[in-house]
């Protein structure tokens, strides 16, 4: 069975001066599938993401959403035609209530919704992430597992075609990781075509379909988890030369 | 050729009041509105100086200058640092510091009122021709631009050529990475701020020479600096002293060729068109 | 509507009826309070609906206030008032528009910049024309409509700027705007257009701000650059929205009422320390009041609950 290609990065580099920070990218993303996005510090990761979500422009390549290319596109554009994310440091709309956080993603997302409809849906995707009983909380006092849950909700609340998942799992403690993965696992099995950014191996391992592996910008490897982390290559990059 | 040279002059003085400002907001990161009224106090005191005490008007420099410099160093320290501490972003901070800085303009226009009163000041200081490729200009005009060259030479040394200079500039660049490096960045705030403040004081010395001011005007300087410092990129000197020059001549032209009641106008078109197509400034680098 | 909204309601009808008779008591002094009250009310009000949420500090009022007043004057002879009041408004709009366009995409520095100077920027422009083309600097707006008359046209108006201020705060483009102001990144990557939001607002309050001009302009009655043109009038209406605070739609109007009478006193016993009563309450607003007085009850009304519930 061949499902449909949702998203189609080629050959997309983006240079920051003399530095460059992403080096000839391709990557493709298929309907109902979980890519996982990896790689050491510094090698690129979050600014695909950037680049994918049209907070960055590409210096070179082109982005495609389904059939349209969208890498000039501005940000909210693209959020429009179904693109959601999260951001690695966790941002909450603190004037806003937990509900209208998420709120804010089915009103003004992929989804549009308003009124009673953006209520209701905001509600469900709250419930979806375990935070309904924090509904109308003030954002002040969250933990940060709550914090991740809600913005979350808020990309869920859009209905995207794609979410992005920049490091959801960072900086979780043992316990909330078990239920952040449970989480992202529950996501996968809704059939939500998902890239994941992650450090956190377990994770990657348990939830991908398939790795994209990243060192300098450039991809250094493709496959399934398994077969991406077992390979000489990916360990040199991530442990340096001497233990592949 | 008289247009060319005229501008020059003016602008020449300009570059001072820029680079006062410069050093406010470039290092220290505070969109002083009160720039302005400084140099009215400045020039105040030339005016003192030169009708009470019948001495040159630079001579006024050596208790405007570092009064400016310990009031700026005052005000930043008491008033301004703690908005730096509470901010929680740079966009708070920016609100904060415009609404404050302007109650201090407010705040100075008034005292400047209370003590000198409403009326305008001039007074005629080395207001002879003096012939530049046989064409007259008033020698004021000519003497002062040629201090504001001297003053600028001596704070590009200062920047570019000493130690202190060298922090002034790493705060400008990035504050965080200069403290990583053992800068004292509030120090270094204090001081550019203050030095930022003395060399405005010191452009109003040079302005009062030629320039009929009153108590209110100084909000028309800091407009002028103000668009010079951001159509010259903000912390860049050269950018500061070649918009200084554009503007000088911009006003001049549009003085002469026009009507002297729209040079406010020519500046806000200068500002206008750096907005739209170098939001950056002339030579900053464009941002990704 | 909820039975808490209908009651609200009902109190601002009441409120508004019992100020549209004002005028009923035949004391000038009064009267022409009220509608200095009635015209900061307004200016402040659609002030606060633009730079509470967006953080941005408009200037630009006195310009859109003068603009508004020339179209009257010079419109007097050709077209009825009421056109020109509406034609005032459509002024306002169009050149906050023009300003909005230029500036909002940039950072809010820029923006207060070049708001700063561009009251004395259309007066310039203003006298260079009179000078060249009409002749005369000044002109006379001659009419018969009475103070009171312009007493119950602000009240009009402001009863609009608190109506449309609910219905955007009820809409998409209020919400747009809480989001904007808390966080412009997530604001895009949500797929809100924040600088159309930014510019619907500045532009609704510069279309009111030429409209106040308007009305205002038969009280003047001579109407030359530096009368409509004062960027004082700028400066006031900040410092009122700032003093009430921006967060509620009725936040304004608690910084107007005191000010407005303190601003009346002032001017009256000590005319040239007006500038300095602008210097002191701008530095009281940052030190001391930052939430604005409506802000500041509210945390401690706030405060005083929570000890209540920890009791």
């Amino acid at each position: 069975m061949r499902e449909r290609t949702v998203l189609d990065v080629q050959g997309v580099t983006k240079r920051f001066g003399g530095l460059v920070a992403v080096d000839a990218l391709s990557l493709a993303v298929r309907e109902n599938e979980m890519l996982g996005l990896i790689g050491p510090n510094g090698s690129g990761k979050t600014t695909v993401i950037n680049l994918i979500s049209g907070a960055l422009r590409p210096s070179e390549g082109e982005i495609f959403l389904g059939d349209e290319m969208i890498s000039e596109w501005p940000a909210r554009a693209i959020a429009r035609a179904g693109v959601a994310r999260t951001f690695q440091l966790v941002r909450i709309l603190h004037s806003l209530t937990v509900l209208e956080n998420v709120m804010a993603g089915a009103v003004f997302g992929h989804k549009r919704l308003w009124g009673a409809a953006a209520r209701k849906f905001a509600l469900r995707q709250l419930d979806r992430v375990g935070m309904a009983h924090a509904a109308d909380a003030p954002t002040a006092s969250l933990t940060c597992i709550d914090e991740k849950r809600i913005e979350l909700a808020r990309a869920l609340a859009s209905d995207p075609d794609l979410l992005l998942l920049d490091e959801w799992l960072a900086g979780l403690n043992p316990t909330e990781m078990q239920i952040g993965i449970a989480l992202i696992r529950s996501l996968r099995e809704e059939g939500r075509t998902i890239v994941l950014v992650e450090h956190v191996m377990d994770a990657i391992r348990s939830l991908c379909d398939r790795c994209v592996v990243m060192n300098g910008g450039a991809k250094i490897a493709e496959g399934t988890p398994e077969a991406t982390l077992a390979d000489p290559e990916v360990i040199r990059a991530y442990l340096g030369v001497g233990h592949a | 050729m008289d247009i060319l040279i005229t501008g020059l002059l003016l602008g020449a003085t300009y570059s001072l009041i820029a680079i006062g400002l410069s050093l406010q907001y470039g290092v220290a990161r505070i969109m002083n509105l009160a720039n302005g009224e400084m140099l009215v106090a400045g020039a105040f005191g030339a005016f003192w100086v030169f009708t009470a005490q019948t001495l040159s008007p630079f001579t006024a420099a050596l208790f405007v200058v570092p009064g400016a410099f310990a009031l700026n160093w005052l005000i930043y320290r008491v008033l301004l640092r703690p908005l730096v501490r509470r901010a929680k972003s740079r966009g708070m901070l920016e609100v904060e510091t415009i609404l404050a800085t302007f109650g201090m303009s407010f705040a100075f226009v008034g005292i400047m009122l209370l003590v000198f009163g409403g009326s305008y000041f001039t007074y005629s200081y080395l207001a002879e021709p003096y012939r530049i490729l046989g064409s007259p200009y008033g020698l004021n005009r000519v003497v002062a631009s040629a201090v504001a060259v001297v003053i600028c030479g001596l704070l590009y040394w200062g920047v570019h050529g000493t130690r202190t200079g060298m922090a002034i500039r790493a705060v400008a660049v990035d504050p965080a990475a200069a403290s990583l490096v053992a800068i004292d960045v509030p120090r270094v705030s204090a001081l550019s701020f203050a030095l930022g403040g003395a060399v405005t004081a010191a452009g109003g010395i040079v302005l009062s020479t030629f320039l009929t001011m009153d108590a209110s005007i100084g909000v028309v300087f800091t407009m002028k600096a103000l668009i010079i410092v951001i159509m010259g990129g903000v912390g860049d000197v050269r950018g500061a002293i070649i918009a200084s020059l554009i503007l000088g001549l911009a006003e001049t032209v549009v003085a002469s060729l026009i009507d002297p009641g729209l040079t406010l106008a020519a500046a806000y078109l200068l500002f206008l068109l750096v907005l739209l197509f170098r939001p950056e400034g002339l030579f900053g680098r464009r941002q990704s | 509507m909820t039975a808490r909204e209908t009651r609200t309601l009902i109190l601002v009808v009441v409120a508004f009826a019992l100020l549209a008779c004002l005028p009923l008591l035949r004391h000038g002094y009064l009267l022409s309070l009220g509608v200095d009250i009635a015209m900061y009310t307004v200016l402040a009000t659609s002030w606060a609906l633009f730079s509470g949420p967006t953080h941005y500090i408009s200037l630009a009022t006195a310009a859109f206030y003068g603009i508004g007043a020339y179209v009257v004057a010079a419109g007097i002879g050709t077209l009825p008032y009421p056109a020109l009041v509406a034609l005032a408004g459509l002024a306002g709009a169009v050149a906050a528009a023009l300003v909005g366009l230029a500036t909002l995409r940039l950072s809010g520095v820029y923006f207060v910049i070049f708001t700063l100077g561009l009251a004395e920027l259309v007066r310039q422009i203003v006298t260079w024309v009179q000078n060249n083309f009409t002749g005369s600097r000044g002109m006379y707006v001659l009419t018969s409509i009475t103070e009171r008359m312009i007493y119950w046209e602000l009240l009009a108006l402001a009863a609009a700027v608190f109506f449309i201020g609910w219905r955007v705060a009820r809409s998409r483009l209020g919400f747009a705007l809480r989001i904007i102001g808390n966080d412009e990144t997530v604001a895009a990557h949500l797929g809100i257009n924040s600088a159309a939001c930014k510019l619907a607002l500045f532009v609704i309050s510069g279309a009111f701000a030429g409209m106040v001009g308007a009305i205002m302009a038969p009280r003047l009655s001579y109407i030359e650059p530096s009368i409509a043109f004062t960027s004082e009038l700028s400066f006031q209406v900040v410092i009122m929205a700032l003093l009430g605070g921006v967060h509620r739609l009725w936040g304004p109007l608690v910084g107007v009422i005191p000010f407005t009478i303190l601003w009346e006193v002032i001017a009256a016993r000590f005319p040239t320390q007006t500038v300095l009563l602008l210097g002191i309450a701008f530095l009281l607003i940052v030190y001391l009041i930052p939430n604005g007085v409506v802000g500041r009850i509210e945390s401690a009304l706030r405060a005083a609950q929570r000890r209540v519930s920890h009791a």
